[in-house]
């Protein structure tokens, strides 16, 4: 199938390892992907935070980038449930019919990763080879706002090679939360510091999520505090194989 | 009255700092936060109890393969309730008055508390006994009645425990989890009678209570209570309780005032159905809690209060009730689940908050009670991440009314120019302008990229100037990447058969 | 402000914040779907069986007998928890209260005498299985609320037709009664309890600290 990559902003710019791995993992299932230049970012930064006249622009932006896409897959469950659950408020709001209507007609084509290849796709084995010890996050837009459901959890288990062992406490927010990050960092930090030592009391070299973003607060602390624990989006670690090692 | 903000954990507690029923929150979340997470005690407090609770709930939900039934029925008479909300209070007020009962309007506090103080006063006495109210602290009405020379005694355990500490509630349901049970007995030991061989064992603790309060119940001649719903087809008020404080204020003294929000009102007698399913599960995780008592009116010689007054309290409802989208706040039942699976109040505990309505619920009532330009910094006291809705019995959209509620804050600071002029409204109004635009998007990944140099350390960075500092005070950031994700798809839509670099430093 | 002008301001704002409301959406006009559990199937035996078990999880007692039985069961009751005083509300039925324990009948009695007494005997309204509740609302046999709140001992008496599965079919149970201001309603799930120290669920604050109730069998 064609399918259009909508990346996410963030990931473009820090995560680009990402966006390779989408790519080589729809190419290697025997997809068309695409990347429209022109996309940007989905709004959800600004509407999160309060700046809400902002993410209309990117509202309208998006749907004229993506209007004529077959199939739209992002690795970000985040942003694929701003669009999914704000765009039409956001487009009911401005009064614009054509831009609800437009809305309505692509929202049903935009697809997280995980949920396209389990729900849409139907493949649970995507032929990766993955030899490590990993740990899964479920972030919160994955878990409770866009609900992936077991999808990630039904294509990690058909990794070859993965050790993949229960992270405690798993659906407890790590604390990233958009701005909130830097708005309550001391909160913010509190909760994450509970989030490492659950990812540290499993003994996984990788902590595996559908977010970057998430990652990036997880991995950032990891970091700062020289755990030896490698965040990785899925995607990397589906992308990987035993021939191609990582994307 | 201490009018400077709360430095140090005491003073967080404290009940001599100025006081915040519906007032504006004495200081930011942050600052506040920051102080009650260095709390170790608190922090095992909070985390064990929050933590059993959330399990017991989710065991007492689980039992019902109606719940989900059971949620929507509860959002929904809510909803029909607000939407008509005149039609249902007077429908109530013919409903008590026929029944015997007085009702008494109050637009707000402090026409609630002349109410209910002359009231008080026409009875000379100068002891009142109350039932737990949350709405009573909204008005600061123990207040009120210390000023006329009238004692309110606090006869629920949690709440007896915090007056007598001189402390404020941190949690709707629990009000002293804060405390441990070590700490309670030292503080019966210094103000109780009898009490010098106490243990801290919680039984030896209720039963220290029982005594002391005994007394009271037995003498008193006003109660003031709350409502957690009345009744418009048959104009009866039911009160949940667990400890039977509640009973003996509601039969044994003369004279009952119940003070009612007017969003608790529920059209029919059926629907009682509904919340005393949700209610119980949803705040003790029990079954049914031990005691519901629901009266209508003024009560039959002997059997309770001859003199029942209602007072139907406004005090910034109606605000809430004029946004269309903000207003599901107001069908909150108080069970307190969504406080119970915050991973924000877990931590930082109730204090934090500076409001009578700490955690989820808070962060968006009090803003809409008080204006959100008096309550800025609860709208963003939320990571997002929703587990409070999926808690809520009665469905409110939490995470969404939150992101509605920034708006407002948002759109309230730029209003003035200084507020147009904040680093962040500049740094938001900038990026929205990048992200418009492709080209200035890549332009701007570029500058990042550039301008980040002297600070990637072996591939991350260490140090962020002005408020971003917030991050990576304990976290590192991850650098622009050398090449970034469009750079690498142009070069492969191009041909070009150089390899990538992949996921370097560069120092 | 005058009482009546307080009345006009309060409904003035909300009348003012529901402009979004269309005027021809009436309170009552579409009924709210209801499509959680208003009635249960089960056989009365298991009704029975599951009332009891909830019940006693509450850590309140039950024992079960038939109607020939019951007046023996009270006394068994009474002298094994030591009672030497009994409340008996008007309405209870004959033969019901034990003989040899000295008998405070109300009406008439004052809240000292309802303090002292070592227990309350008395009928009840309805019980629900699902959630182990017994129902009071001063009806005969049953009492004034203080009744079944000064004694320390409460012994309930409930018939097995008079035990419904869900809270739903309680309330309809109820309706009749709902708007008397001379019959107040109870629900009483175990004896009183609180949760406020360390969550722990400590039995006896206020109320009777003893709950045991008879199931007799409906003939």
């Amino acid at each position: 199938m064609r399918m259009s990559l909508f990346l996410t902003c963030f990931n473009d710019t820090l995560f680009p390892a990402t966006g390779r791995a989408v790519v080589a993992l729809l190419e290697r299932l025997g997809h068309q992907v695409e990347f429209p230049l022109d996309q940007t970012c989905c709004g959800q930064m600004h509407y999160n935070t309060g700046y809400q006249p902002e993410a209309l622009p990117l509202v309208r932006h998006f749907v004229r980038v993506f209007g004529d896409s077959e199939i739209v897959v992002s690795p970000s469950a985040s942003c694929v449930g701003m669009v999914h659950d704000f765009y039409p408020k956001i487009a009911a709001e401005s009064g614009d019919e054509a831009l609800q209507r437009a809305v309505a007609d692509l929202i049903p084509r935009v697809f997280e990763l995980t949920t396209l290849l389990v729900n849409k796709l139907g493949v649970e084995d995507v032929g990766a080879y993955f030899p490590h010890r990993a740990t899964y996050h479920p972030t919160c837009h994955s878990l409770r706002m866009y609900r992936v459901g077991d999808a990630p959890m039904r294509l990690l288990r058909n990794v070859r090679g993965l050790d993949l062992v229960d992270l405690p406490n798993a659906e407890e927010c790590c604390g990233f939360g958009g701005t909130f990050a830097v708005k309550n960092a001391d909160t913010s930090i509190a909760m994450l510091s509970d989030k490492i030592r659950c990812a540290l009391d499993t003994d996984a070299e990788y902590c595996v999520a559908v977010d970057n973003s998430c990652l990036m607060h997880i991995g950032g602390g990891l970091h700062r505090q020289r755990a030896g624990v490698e965040p990785i989006h899925l995607a990397e670690v589906l992308a990987a194989t035993e021939e191609g090692g990582r994307a | 009255m201490s009018r400077h903000a709360p430095t140090t954990r005491a003073e967080l507690m404290s009940r001599d700092v100025e006081p915040l029923p519906t007032h504006a929150p004495a200081q930011p979340f942050p600052e506040a936060a920051r102080i009650s997470l260095a709390d170790v005690q608190l922090r095992r407090n909070m985390g064990k109890v929050t933590t059993t609770i959330r399990a017991k709930r989710a065991k007492a939900v689980a039992e019902l393969p109606d719940w989900e039934d059971l949620r929507e029925a509860g959002r929904a008479i809510k909803d029909q309730t607000l939407r008509h909300l005149d039609h249902y209070l007077i429908q109530l007020e013919q409903a008590v008055t026929k029944a015997g009962g007085k009702v008494h309007w109050a637009a707000d506090a402090t026409e609630a508390n002349r109410i209910i103080t002359e009231l008080v006063k026409a009875h000379a006495t100068n002891e009142v006994v109350k039932i737990k109210s949350l709405t009573t602290d909204e008005l600061g009405l123990n207040e009120a009645l210390h000023e006329i020379g009238v004692e309110a005694f606090e006869t629920d355990l949690a709440e007896l425990i915090i007056q007598l500490a001189g402390e404020r509630s941190s949690h709707i349901l629990v009000p002293a989890i804060h405390k441990n049970r070590a700490e309670i007995r030292a503080l019966f030991r210094r103000q109780l009678a009898d009490t010098e061989n106490l243990t801290d064992e919680p039984k030896a603790l209720a039963g220290a209570a029982r005594a002391h309060l005994r007394k009271k119940f037995l003498s008193a001649k006003v109660a003031v209570s709350g409502a957690n719903f009345g009744v418009a087809e048959t104009g009866s008020i039911c009160i949940v309780e667990s400890e039977g404080n509640g009973r003996m204020c509601l039969t044994l003294p003369r004279v009952l005032i119940s003070v009612m929000g007017i969003e608790k009102v529920i059209p029919s007698w059926r629907d009682l159905e509904v919340y005393l399913q949700l209610l119980p599960r949803s705040s003790t995780a029990e079954r049914m809690n031990p005691y519901t008592s629901i009266w209508t009116g003024a009560s039959a010689p002997g059997d309770g209060p001859e003199e029942f007054h209602l007072v139907l309290l406004d005090n910034g409802r109606t605000k809430v009730l004029a946004d269309s989208f903000g207003r599901q706040a107001l069908q909150c039942i108080r069970c307190s689940a969504c406080l119970n699976v915050c991973p924000v109040y877990e931590r930082t505990g109730g204090h934090a908050y500076n409001s009578v309505y700490p955690g989820p619920i808070g962060a968006i009532l009090t803003p809409q009670l008080v204006g959100v330009h008096n309550a800025g910094s609860l709208p963003y006291a939320s990571s997002l991440c929703g587990a409070c809705y999926d808690a809520c019995p009665v469905k409110i959209h939490i995470p969404q009314v939150l992101v509605h509620l920034r708006g407002k804050v948002v759109e309230h600071k730029r209003d003035s120019l200084s507020g147009r002029l904040a680093p962040e409204s500049l740094a938001m109004k900038t990026l929205g302008r990048v992200f418009t635009s492709p080209r200035r998007f890549e332009r701007f990944q570029r500058l990042g990229r550039l301008g980040q140099r002297l600070k990637v350390h072996n591939g991350m960075i260490e140090s962020l100037p002005g408020q971003l500092g917030g991050w990576t005070a304990v976290r590192d950031v991850y650098p622009v990447a050398p090449e970034t994700f469009r750079e690498w798809w142009r070069r492969r839509e191009s041909g070009s058969t150089s390899t990538p670099s992949s996921r370097e430093g560069q120092s | 402000m005058s009482a009546n002008s307080a009345r006009d301001v309060v409904l003035g704002k909300i009348r003012a914040a529901l402009k979004d409301v269309p005027q021809s959406e009436k309170p009552d006009g579409a009924a709210v779907e209801r499509s959680y559990l208003t009635t249960a199937d089960a056989p009365r035996s298991e009704l029975v069986r599951q009332f009891i078990e909830r019940v006693e999880e509450y850590r309140a007692k039950v024992k079960t007998t038939s109607p020939d039985g019951l007046a023996r069961v009270i006394a068994e009751s009474c002298a094994e928890n030591g009672l030497r005083s009994l409340v008996v509300p008007a309405g209870l039925p004959e033969g019901w209260a034990p003989a040899d324990l000295t008998l405070l009948h109300e009406p008439g009695l004052t809240i000292d005498q309802l303090e002292r007494a070592d227990g309350a005997l008395t009928a009840c309204a309805v019980g629900i299985a699902q959630t182990g509740t017994v129902v009071l609302d001063a009806g005969p046999g049953q009492g004034r609320r203080a009744v079944t709140l000064l004694p320390d001992h409460h012994l309930c008496v409930i018939f097995e037709d008079q035990i419904v599965c869900l809270v739903p079919e309680a309330i309809a149970r109820l309706h009749d009664v709902a708007n008397r201001p001379d019959r107040p309603i109870t629900f009483i799930s175990g004896p009183s309890a609180t949760s406020d120290i360390e969550l722990n669920r400590v039995e006896g604050v206020h109320g009777p600290r003893k709950l045991e109730v008879i199931v007799v069998a409906s003939a």
